[in-house]
Order: structure tokens, then C-alpha cells, then sequence
């Protein structure tokens, strides 16, 4: 293979490094009016009154939308396929706010310092109304987050919005209750996650306006373009064709850009002005107005036989939606699918979850997706039941782990068709050098060095509901261009795709284009999400390109007057097997598009969807030092081995490991989103909310194991989310070793640490 | 206010609000690629030199670059591509959002520090904020750099 697992640079990198303007910001071109949105200071409220007219008196005052200015459409910003069940339970603005932060009106003027003003100006009356901040509180809470009447969701999802039950659900397999009772150790144990902000370097933006054919036009920085461009239409009465999105180049998303955030307000703007709108949150919106990781409270039960066999697991995840239920569902699914499978002997699971609403701000779509908080659980009760066993927890794995081959009930019931996750453990365990470490060593009067492990699955994307087309063409000088939608928010997706089309049509990386995505020319993708741009999109990048040579070759044979299965594609040539003289090169055969008298058009669409999601496996490692003094954990070293399958692109996937791990080790040590208890967030700038910088992480150590996934481009499986995972079961595992505490809730704050080893010696 | 500053070795008077950032009136005079990231001076997004040295733009009053030189990413392109190459190399730019601050700062720190070790990289470096990398391509990539800078001095 030639493009495959090379090395290959991003297409966009010289662009990227010199500073050249291709983010949203950059491109628009005034004048355009400034949105700003005015924020409810209240965590629920009902609006009685909104008075715009010391605001419209503002110079450059341009408009005061309230909820009687746009449509009465309930919807949810979740960016998901079809088939998505999350409730519509949104309006763009409504006559009710249900967290601090909420909107409450939209101003727009002709500069940003008098939309500044106006926001300031608009005089909203409310009606403060009890609040729920509890998700353990929420069914019995006085107080209902989602009263209306006009409340949208499916029967499936067992809804009760009058008790704030967003959903609740079982699934399982065999009895569990009863093989508990065969085991020779049963442990039980809660565990708790935060809300966690995606904090992408690129804060929300989008940039609206009517193009010369009075076409509502959106520039977003966003994962979704298709998905935006879906729901301004559905949300604003319009042919989904009338709306065009395009997406620039954009500064990281990690799932935040997964959902709607600016667009609909700014579309507001243009379609009540005519004008064109940009909307830019600035980080403190990002932080208290848009999505985070879902809060999750999880029980786990485990039963395990003396040898270390887990027989039986049930898992209990209490979610909170926050206010409203964008990705609520696909959340909570995950905690228990992707984490309940990895132990792949039990002979019973069970899973039960409720999904409450409280008025916080929303859970969202954020990088693991639910499957993060269910490691966390899942595979800290793994550790904790190896050490109730006296067994090694690396053992532990190798015995419980799914192998090749297995059918796996808790998820979906889906075959593991490849899986090198148990050479993953061993090879990791080698990389940390875990038998001269585990658990501890002492090396100082009040420090400990110590180790600990976790392991992991995600899947690569949706299996039987995403849907992605690609579009491969031969352009005039015969070189080609890869069209597609998902939408590259810095991943390096286009460089992947480039270097797959590369790859089936035998050529060089430098003759393939990857267009950025815009609605109007791109074909249709659901976007780039739940790790499925390689692994789906991949898939019809190889296909377009088949038919794409199967046209060539066509062409070639009357161009040749030779029949077509004497012909072979060479790449950059197409010539008789038995007659190599005979040929016609791939220019040739791109310029006869605009000379021949058939006017064939080398261009070739295809779609892709996968029945399955082949999960990506990996193992982590963590060593830390504990300071049994202060509480303070230094993470010293972490060594990873993933089984991703195929890797296409290897510095971008070793990246894609190395950025993923430090954002699980922040999750665990650094990032503690915390409510007053009013319901506002306290740690609303990176002040306060701390992300890792480079002198809190070590140099990560990333290795692959790949195993060849047969449904996947190559081979190839995902990487982008599964990355996440591990740090927090791992380092919570090493702190046990360190100290003989298990610490159960997100982040390990010293404080908690020290509390903690505090209580254990009382 | 009417200030006078050399932006990028071109000389400027302008009348400015002595209340904007020097990071709005980058933008606004042509300078797209500063960016802000979080506007509290914790990322590093904005870095920009005023007489060579590094400052958060974001947070740094306009008047204060009055009789100044201030120079972007815009220039100093060609080095910035110089290093920036060993990023792509790495793939360590990723979304790149944070690459014009991190790189100003890393030009800044090659002019500033001998042979640094890679603790003292990473104390220089230390504003600089990226949420997709994890850092140690980054550091790959500085190290390759520096490296190379070396052998051919």
C-alpha cells in the first residue's frame, strides 16, 4: 500500500501554520450585522415581558427578536441521523428559560459594542419559578423543566416530562440476580462523572445571509453541515434545498460543533433583517450556554469466581439531560454498550437507566459519548474486583476480555469481527514496564510511585443508521477530487479521505483535492460524529472510486477498440494485459471528457452504510506519582496500544491518541465543572475551568496493534473517540495502588484525594 | 486617540478607540490570523510580539503599542513555514486554531533561549493552550526543529 498507514501530512497544514484566514471569522465579508443573545440570569423562569425600546434606541440598532418573532417549532439541536430519538423539546426562543444562560431574546446591530449595549438594554421581566438542580431530586422535584403541552418525543423512549423523567430504559441478557448468587464475590459500587466543557480552541460561530438568489446561506463552524442545513429548514419552514451550508476550515469541535448552537439565531437575524448575521459566542458562553458531558451517577454490580471469570454485571446510570435532551439518548446508551461488552465471559448483564431533566445547562455530544462515564464505572469495578481477588488486573482482562470471534450480547448483539485488544494489554504492559512497577513503590518519605491499567472499546460510527456518500471525479487534467460531507473540524478527515481515493486509484496523494464541505456542491454525509468519518465515509470514498475507474476503464476500451476485460488500471494508465503498447493514460482519458462525441463525465457518487460498528479496542497505562501529603496526583508516564484496525494515516491517528488521552487525563485530575446553588456555573472561563496544559501531562507513548477490520476502508476501524477513555478508570487504579483508596468521583482533585486517604486511616 | 506604531515593518497612523485591544485592531487591519481563544489571557491564542517580545494581544490596551513595533504571524511567514513544516510533519497543527500563538511564541523562544532542555520549552510554552494535540507532537516537532537550526549554525 502506498498512501495507506504512511505518514501523509494534512492537506491543509501549510494554510493551517502560516496563519492563512480560512476559519469562519476569517472569510466573512462585511458589513454584517452582530447577534448577541440575552442570557437568562435565572435557572427557570417564565418571561411575562420583553421591552426592546431603550434598546432599539441604541445607533446602529438593527433588531430585538422574543419568542413571538420566530417560528413555534419545537426540535432539538442534537446533530443525529434520521433515526435519532431525542425529544423536541426546544424552541429557538420561548416564554420560558430553564437555565442560567438560556436565551431569553436576540439582539442585532450594526457593530458588536452597540449589540453589546442593546443586550444590555432589553429589559426582560421574568417570573423566577422554583428550579430543579438535582438530577436525584428531579422526579419528585415541585418543579417541572418541560411543562408544554406541544412536548414532541417518541413512545419508545418511555417518556415522562411531568415527573422531569426524560427517558428510562432496561436491556440484559440471562438472569442476573441469579448468577450473582453463584458467585463467589459480588461487590457493588457507585461512581460519579461531571459535566465536562469540550473547550475546542474555536468558540461557536456561524455567519448567515441571503445569496444572490435569495438563498438563506449559512457559514458554520460545525461537525454537522447536512444536519444544520436539515434543521434551519425544518425549524424555519423552508424546501431543505433552499438552505446552503458551508463549512469552512474549523477549529476543533470534539463533539460541541455536533449539535446547532449559533445557527438558528443568526437565521433568525437574516431571515427578520434581510441582513447578513454573525453570531460568535465568546468563552464564556461556549462554557455556560451550549452543551457539556453528560453528569452521570453510575451503580455497578460485578460477580466473579475466585480465578477471576466475571460471571454476571449490571449497570444503573442515572443521566443528567440538563435542561434540554439534544443527545441525552445516544449518551446514555453508550455508558452501558461500550463499557458492559468489554467483559466478554458474563453469562448474565443487566442495564437500566433513567435520564432526568434538571435546569442545567444541556448535556451535549462530547468526544466517548456516555461510553467514557460507563468505562470509568465499568472498568474501575474490573480493578476493584481484581484486588478483592488478590489477581493482577492485567490478568483480570486477559481472562474477561472479548475475543475475535465472540458474539457480544450487550452490544447489540454484534460479532467482534476483529479484535487485537488482549496483544494490546500485553504490549502495553511492556510499554509501562508494569512487572517491575505494580502496584507501588515508595520513593520518597511521603511519595509513591504507582501504576494502573484500564481498557476500552468505542465503535466506529452508527451502525445501520449513518449514511455517507462521497463523490469522486476525474477532473480535466486528470487529476481528481474527493467531494464529501462529514466535515474535517480539524481531525484531518479530508487528508484521510484524500489518501483512501489516493490509494484505490493507484496515484499520488498531491493529484488528490479534498473539497471542504458546502451543502450545495458536497454530497449528502450525516457528518463527522460518533467515529465514523474513516469507517463509513472511508467506505464510500472506495466505493465512488471503483466506479469511478470502472468508468474509466469503459471509456478506455473504446477509446482503445479493445474489449474491457483486456484492460488493466495502472494507475496512470489504463492498458491491454497482452499488449502493453496499447494504452491510454488517465490525462488522456480526462481531457477526451471534453473532446470525445459521447460526453461521458468521469464522476462517480457513491453512499456507504455499515450494518455494524466495529468496535476499536485499546489498553492504557497510567504511572503517577501520589504526594500522600497534599493529595496531589502527577501523572509520570502514559503508555497506550490500540487496536483501531487499519491505521490510514499515522501521525495523525498517533495525534489523535496522544490530544484524546490528555483531554481523559484532564477529565480526571483538572476539569471540575461546579453550580452555585442557584444553578450558575462557577467555573465559566480557563481561569477557573482547568484543561491540561504541558506541564501537567507527560509525553504520551502511543503504540498500535492493528487487526484488519473486514467491513472497513483497508481494513480500518476508528480512533477518534475511544482515546478518551482510559485515563480515568487507569489513574483511579493507580491511586489505589499508591494509597488504598479507591476514589469514585470525577475529577481527583487533591483535596477529594487527600480527604479519602484521610478516611481510610480513621 | 491617534496612534503611531510599525505593524510588520510597515509604518502606521491611526486614529483608534483608547479602549480597543490590540488584538481587534490586529483583525481589523488585516491581521486575521490572531485569534482569540478565551479572552482572559490563559490560552495563548492571541500571541503577538510587541518590539519582539510576546504579549497576549487580547488583554493588551492599544494605546500601549503607541511608538511600538508589533509583529504577527503575517510577518513572519517564511519562518513561520520553516517551523510550521516540522509541525505538518508531526501533524501536530491538527485544527490549527491555536498554531499562529503557539508558533509566535516558539519563534520568540528560539530568538530567546540556547539549546533549551525540554523542561525549559515547557515552562516558555507554558501559556500556550491546545486541546487537540496533548503537546507531544508539538514537542516532537520543536525538537526536530531546533535541532536542525543547530546543525546548520
Amino acid at each position: 500500500m502506498r498512501q495507506i498507514s504512511q505518514k501523509v501530512r494534512k492537506l491543509d497544514a501549510q494554510a493551517l501554520v502560516t496563519g492563512m484566514p480560512v476559519y469562519t471569522q476569517d472569510i466573512v465579508q462585511g458589513p454584517y450585522l452582530t447577534v448577541k443573545i440575552v442570557r437568562s440570569p435565572h435557572a427557570h423562569a417564565k418571561i411575562l415581558s420583553v421591552d426592546a425600546s431603550k434598546a432599539m434606541k441604541v445607533p446602529g440598532a438593527a433588531c430585538v427578536l422574543t419568542h413571538r418573532d420566530v417560528p413555534h417549532v419545537r426540535h432539538t439541536l442534537g446533530g443525529y441521523a434520521y433515526a435519532g430519538s431525542n425529544p423536541y423539546d426546544r424552541l429557538v426562543l420561548e416564554d420560558r428559560v430553564r437555565f442560567v444562560g438560556d436565551a431569553a431574546a436576540i439582539v442585532a446591530a450594526e457593530t458588536a459594542e452597540a449589540a453589546e449595549r442593546m443586550a444590555r438594554l432589553v429589559k426582560v421581566e421574568y417570573e423566577v419559578l422554583p428550579a430543579v438542580l438535582d438530577m436525584d431530586t428531579a422526579e419528585e422535584a415541585p418543579a417541572v423543566v418541560h411543562p408544554e403541552e406541544d412536548y414532541v418525543c417518541k413512545p419508545s423512549i418511555r417518556n415522562g416530562n411531568a415527573r422531569n423523567v426524560l427517558a428510562c430504559g432496561e436491556s440484559g441478557n440471562g438472569d442476573v440476580e441469579k448468577v450473582f448468587s453463584q458467585c463467589d464475590v459480588v461487590l457493588e459500587d457507585d461512581y460519579h462523572t461531571l459535566g465536562n466543557s469540550q473547550c475546542m480552541m474555536e468558540t461557536f460561530r456561524s455567519y448567515s445571509f441571503y445569496d444572490k438568489n435569495r438563498k438563506l446561506t449559512v457559514i458554520s463552524s460545525t461537525q454537522i453541515p447536512f444536519l444544520v442545513r436539515r434543521t434551519i429548514a425544518y425549524v424555519f419552514g423552508l424546501p431543505i434545498s433552499t438552505v446552503r451550508v458551508i463549512k469552512p476550515k474549523v477549529g476543533g469541535g470534539f463533539g460541541a460543533k455536533q449539535s446547532l448552537v449559533t445557527e438558528l439565531f443568526g437565521a433568525a437575524v437574516t431571515i427578520k433583517t434581510g441582513l447578513p448575521a454573525m453570531v460568535l459566542f465568546d468563552r464564556r458562553e461556549s462554557f455556560t450556554a451550549t452543551t457539556t458531558r453528560h453528569e452521570m451517577k453510575l451503580r455497578v454490580k460485578m460477580g466473579a469466581m475466585r480465578d477471576g471469570t466475571v460471571r454476571a454485571v449490571s449497570l444503573y446510570v442515572r443521566e443528567n439531560a440538563g435542561a434540554y435532551g439534544d443527545h441525552a439518548m445516544g449518551c446514555v446508551g453508550l455508558s452501558g454498550h461500550k463499557s458492559l461488552p468489554m467483559l466478554g465471559k458474563v453469562e448474565a448483564y443487566s442495564f437500566r437507566y433513567d435520564v432526568l431533566y434538571t435546569n442545567l445547562i444541556p448535556g451535549g455530544a462530547f468526544r466517548g459519548y456516555g461510553a467514557t462515564q460507563g468505562c470509568f464505572a465499568v472498568e474501575s469495578m474490573v480493578n476493584k474486583m481484581a484486588h478483592a481477588l488478590g489477581l493482577d488486573p492485567v490478568e483480570m482482562r486477559l481472562k474477561n476480555i472479548p475475543m475475535e470471534g465472540d458474539v457480544m450480547p450487550a452490544y447489540y448483539g454484534e460479532t467482534l469481527t476483529s479484535s487485537h485488544l488482549d496483544r494490546c494489554i500485553r504490549r502495553g504492559k511492556e510499554m509501562i514496564g508494569w512487572d517491575e512497577k505494580y502496584p507501588r513503590r515508595q520513593t520518597g518519605s511521603h511519595t509513591v510511585r504507582a501504576v494502573g491499567m484500564a481498557a476500552s472499546m468505542q465503535g466506529s460510527g452508527i451502525g445501520g443508521v449513518d449514511k455517507c456518500f462521497a463523490t469522486v471525479r476525474l477532473d480535466e487534467d486528470g487529476r481528481y477530487t474527493v467531494l464529501n460531507g462529514a466535515g474535517d473540524m480539524g481531525t484531518g478527515c479530508d487528508t484521510i479521505l484524500a489518501q483512501i481515493a489516493a490509494e484505490v486509484l493507484e496515484t499520488d496523494i498531491a493529484n488528490v483535492h479534498a473539497a471542504a464541505v458546502d451543502t450545495d456542491y458536497s454530497p449528502y454525509d450525516k457528518g463527522s460524529f460518533a467515529s465514523a468519518t474513516t469507517y463509513v465515509t472511508g467506505m464510500a470514498v472506495v466505493k465512488a472510486c471503483e466506479r469511478l475507474i470502472g468508468q474509466m476503464m469503459a471509456e478506455a476500451a473504446a477509446a482503445l477498440e479493445t474489449p474491457e476485460e483486456r484492460l488493466v488500471f495502472q494507475g496512470d494508465c489504463i492498458l491491454e494485459k497482452d499488449a502493453p503498447e496499447n494504452r491510454i493514460s488517465v490525462s488522456d482519458l480526462a481531457r477526451r471528457q471534453m473532446t470525445s462525441g459521447n460526453c461521458h463525465a468521469f464522476t462517480a457518487t457513491c453512499g456507504h452504510m455499515s450494518q455494524t460498528s466495529p468496535p476499536p479496542l485499546m489498553a492504557g497505562f497510567v504511572e503517577i506519582e501520589l504526594d500522600t501529603q497534599t493529595g496531589q496526583v502527577k501523572v509520570l508516564d502514559y503508555a497506550a496500544c490500540i487496536d483501531c484496525g487499519t491505521v490510514i494515516n499515522a501521525n495523525l491517528a498517533r495525534v489523535q491518541a496522544e490530544g484524546g488521552i490528555v483531554q481523559g487525563i484532564g477529565m480526571a485530575l483538572y476539569e471540575n465543572m461546579q453550580f452555585s446553588s442557584q444553578g450558575k456555573m462557577r467555573n465559566n472561563s480557563f481561569l477557573q475551568y482547568k484543561i491540561p496544559s504541558r506541564l501537567d501531562v507527560p509525553p504520551i507513548r502511543v503504540a498500535f496493534d492493528s487487526s484488519y477490520e473486514p467491513t472497513g476502508p483497508f481494513g480500518a476501524k476508528s480512533i477518534g473517540e475511544i482515546v478518551i477513555n482510559t485515563p480515568a478508570p487507569a489513574i483511579a487504579d493507580a491511586i489505589y495502588n499508591a494509597c488504598g483508596v479507591y476514589m469514585t468521583e470525577l475529577p481527583f482533585l487533591p483535596e477529594r484525594v487527600l480527604d479519602a486517604i484521610n478516611n481510610k486511616a480513621e | 486617540m491617534l496612534i503611531t506604531t510599525v505593524l510588520n515593518g510597515k509604518s502606521l497612523r491611526q486614529e483608534v478607540p483608547a479602549d480597543k485591544t490590540l488584538l481587534d485592531f490586529l483583525r481589523e487591519n488585516g491581521c486575521l490570523s490572531v485569534k482569540r481563544g478565551c479572552g482572559t489571557e490563559n490560552c495563548g491564542l492571541c500571541t503577538v510580539w510587541v518590539d519582539g517580545t510576546p504579549v497576549l494581544s487580547c488583554s493588551y490596551p492599544l494605546p500601549r503599542i503607541d511608538g511600538h513595533e508589533v509583529t504577527t504571524l503575517e510577518g513572519v511567514r517564511e519562518e513561520a513555514a520553516a517551523f510550521g513544516a516540522y509541525m505538518a510533519g508531526e501533524g501536530a497543527e491538527q485544527c490549527g486554531y491555536c498554531s499562529p500563538g503557539f508558533i509566535m511564541t516558539v519563534l520568540a523562544m528560539e530568538r530567546e533561549l540556547r539549546n533549551p532542555a525540554e523542561e525549559e520549552i515547557n515552562a516558555y510554552l507554558a501559556g500556550c493552550l491546545c486541546r487537540c494535540t496533548g503537546y507531544s507532537s508539538q514537542m516532537r516537532a520543536i525538537r526536530k526543529y531546533l535541532e536542525k537550526r543547530h546543525e546548520t549554525d
